[in-house]
């Protein structure tokens, strides 16, 4: 949103009257990535949100450390690109995952997990790693490379493998949750936690545990999704904040808590955001998703997917 | 109304009135723009501290009366009166409209869905940028600013004559918030913030209550956007960020949220602190994010909440 760039190759109007077809084509694709991004970011706050019912609104900037330390790690390891991005994904999380852990510890334990005191702390915290973000990394935009630079061929346009690659990794990471949170215990002991918390203490759950154990997760998982979005995108020290409201938009969409609900939406908001984008303006789609809420709101108030408040 | 109260709420004022003698010129500007800022941040404690709705767009409102006063005068050829009165009316509409969509989320979904709505204006500021002059702002000139009041000739370009008005403005925001939160709507508030089922339950029309708390807010914020934008000469794009929506929050609970005078308290000290920190730092923000964390966690009542909790118990 705020920090959108206009990078699309194809923003005027009156070449897409020309030949629209290919540019729908590239819209949809576009929305695609858009849409898989967008499922990915979310996804961590929509975890965090379904088991501890608590907001991070420093969510974005956990996005941003990711994307950060992914440029960083591009620049300190040896080798290209592709080394580094596999570095990236494996030292982004931990440490991201660190910090929330430290989060957890100091700030949302400490205030019980108090939605609205949660609420303002993680602004407060937001503020913080911005600011240590610009002092220790500098304002200026950061572009990481790709690991790799495939180009598929199609008849109209070529369109960058890695981006495909993004589409499939995020599918797979959706997977990967949707199958710890289904078929094994800790996805069971998740959601017992989130059910009822004070039967789950009575049954011997560790719930302090757990939501230590789902906060670091969720700031993990942003993490690697910003290291993936990263060569898309480029990484600066205010990106933080058009994740986080779309995360937003996606979650309150599809149902605060619902894994499911948000990965829809995300698909139709990401496809709607990736057209609009190419056919008017960026600031237009986020204006057109943010009123999509209101109808929402209106019509459905607990989201697509959600279930109204016991 | 108890004398005490009266005597409390007017020796603030009357302090304010007498501080512009003793004030250096910079003092005088800063405290009139906490005096127009604290409007804003009154406002925002009603809905906030009375009505336990935590807002996070209220920027929304602010920039509403910001620009229709900054466009007033400067595009429809407005008068200064007129102005204020197109800005409040223009808050009024925008908070009706705003707050019977985001009323009907509760909780943290209402939260969020008023930083989304506000973030949604943020950028329409942005997009309108022909009408907006977006970053760069609409600067008010000085002619345009210039009215006749019964028949005197007022010029608000004019240091002193500036401090006063926002002095008005605010004792008359302050006493309007005496009598909403000691009438019979600030207590349903008040109960609806401690138990909105039994508040219901007892025949309270809850939703037009916290309608009621919104609208009132948003009109305190889009006033004080318009007297910012006519007293300073300025309306801006950055005013309209979520950073302007923070602020309240901040100054609110610093100051101590659903005390009348703890949001005036807490804009003049963040002012105060902001201004000192800046004497060693330039990372304003990191501060600001510093200070809402530790208030969370260790003051969560503020400065006049706890005051009131441990001595003044009469505090409204």
């Amino acid at each position: 949103m705020a920090g959108r760039r206009p990078g699309h190759p194809f923003s005027s109007r009156t070449a897409s009257l020309l030949a629209f077809f290919p540019h729908l084509l590239l819209a949809i694709l576009e929305g695609t990535v858009a849409a898989a991004v967008l499922a990915l970011s979310a996804l961590g706050l929509s975890l965090v949100f379904g088991v501890m019912r608590v907001v991070n609104v420093a969510h974005g900037e956990f996005f941003m450390l990711g994307a950060m330390l992914a440029w960083w790690i591009a620049k300190m390891v040896p080798g290209g690109p592709a080394i580094g991005f596999v570095a990236a994904l494996v030292v982004a999380p931990l440490a991201v995952g660190a910090l929330a852990f430290i989060t957890e510890r100091l700030l949302l334990r400490r205030i019980n997990y108090d939605p609205e005191a949660t609420i303002v702390a993680t602004i407060g915290l937001m503020f913080v790693i911005q600011q240590l973000a610009l002092s220790m990394f500098g304002a200026d935009a950061k572009a990481v490379s790709a690991p790799f630079t495939y180009r598929i061929a199609l008849p109209w346009f070529g369109f960058s493998g890695y981006k495909l690659f993004v589409v499939v990794a995020s599918i797979l990471i959706l997977l990967g949750v949707w199958w710890v949170l289904a078929k094994t215990k800790w996805g069971l002991v998740m959601r017992v936690t989130q059910f009822d918390r004070e039967t789950a203490t009575a049954f011997g759950i560790p719930v302090t545990q757990v939501y230590s154990a789902v906060f670091v997760a969720g700031a993990a998982l942003v993490a690697v999704a910003a290291v993936l979005i990263v060569p898309i995108q480029q990484a600066h020290y205010l990106m933080g904040l058009d994740p986080l409201l779309m995360s937003f938009i996606v979650v309150i969409i599809g149902g605060l808590g619902s894994i499911k609900g948000s990965v829809i939406a995300a698909v139709i908001i990401g496809l709607s955001d990736g057209i609009i984008s190419m056919f008017f303006s960026p600031t237009l789609a986020s204006i057109i998703a943010t009123l999509a809420v209101a109808l929402v709101l209106v019509f459905r108030p607990q989201g697509l997917f959600g279930v109204p408040a016991r | 109304m108890t004398a005490r109260i009266v005597m409390l709420h007017g020796a603030v004022i009357l302090a304010l009135f007498l501080l512009q003698f003793v004030a250096s010129d910079y003092a005088v500007l800063t405290i009139t723009r906490i005096m127009v800022l604290a409007i804003y941040a009154l406002g925002y404690n009603i809905l906030f501290g009375y009505a336990g709705l935590l807002s996070l767009g209220h920027a929304m409102f602010f920039a509403t009366g910001l620009y229709a006063a900054a466009l007033g005068v400067t595009r429809l050829g407005l008068a200064v009166p007129e102005a204020f009165v197109f800005a409040l009316v223009c808050g009024i509409i925008v908070s009706v409209v705003i707050g019977l969509v985001a009323l009907r989320a509760t909780g943290v979904a209402f939260m969020i869905v008023t930083l989304m709505f506000s973030q949604a204006a943020f950028l329409a500021v942005l997009y309108f940028g022909d009408i907006t002059r977006g970053d760069e702002g609409i600067v008010i000139k000085d002619d345009q600013r210039n009215f006749s009041l019964f028949g005197d000739a007022v010029n608000l370009a004019d240091p002193v004559l500036r401090y006063n008005i926002a002095l008005a403005f605010l004792a008359l925001a302050i006493v309007l918030c005496l009598v909403v939160v000691r009438s019979k709507i600030g207590h349903v508030l008040v109960a609806i913030r401690e138990n909105e089922n039994r508040t219901a339950m007892l025949g309270y029309d809850v939703k037009r209550y916290k309608l009621i708390a919104f609208v009132l807010s948003g009109s305190f914020a889009a006033f004080s956007g318009a007297a910012y934008a006519l007293l300073f000469a300025y309306a801006g794009s950055t005013l309209a960020s979520i950073q302007y929506s923070i602020n309240p929050l901040l100054w609110t609970l610093l100051g101590g949220a659903a005390t009348v005078l703890g949001p005036v308290l807490g804009t003049a000290l963040m002012f105060l602190l902001v201004d000192f920190a800046s004497g060693f730092t330039s990372a304003s923000l990191l501060f600001v994010g510093v200070v809402l964390i530790l208030l969370v966690l260790f003051f969560p009542k503020g400065i006049l909440g706890t005051i009131r909790q441990r001595w003044l118990r009469w505090l409204p």
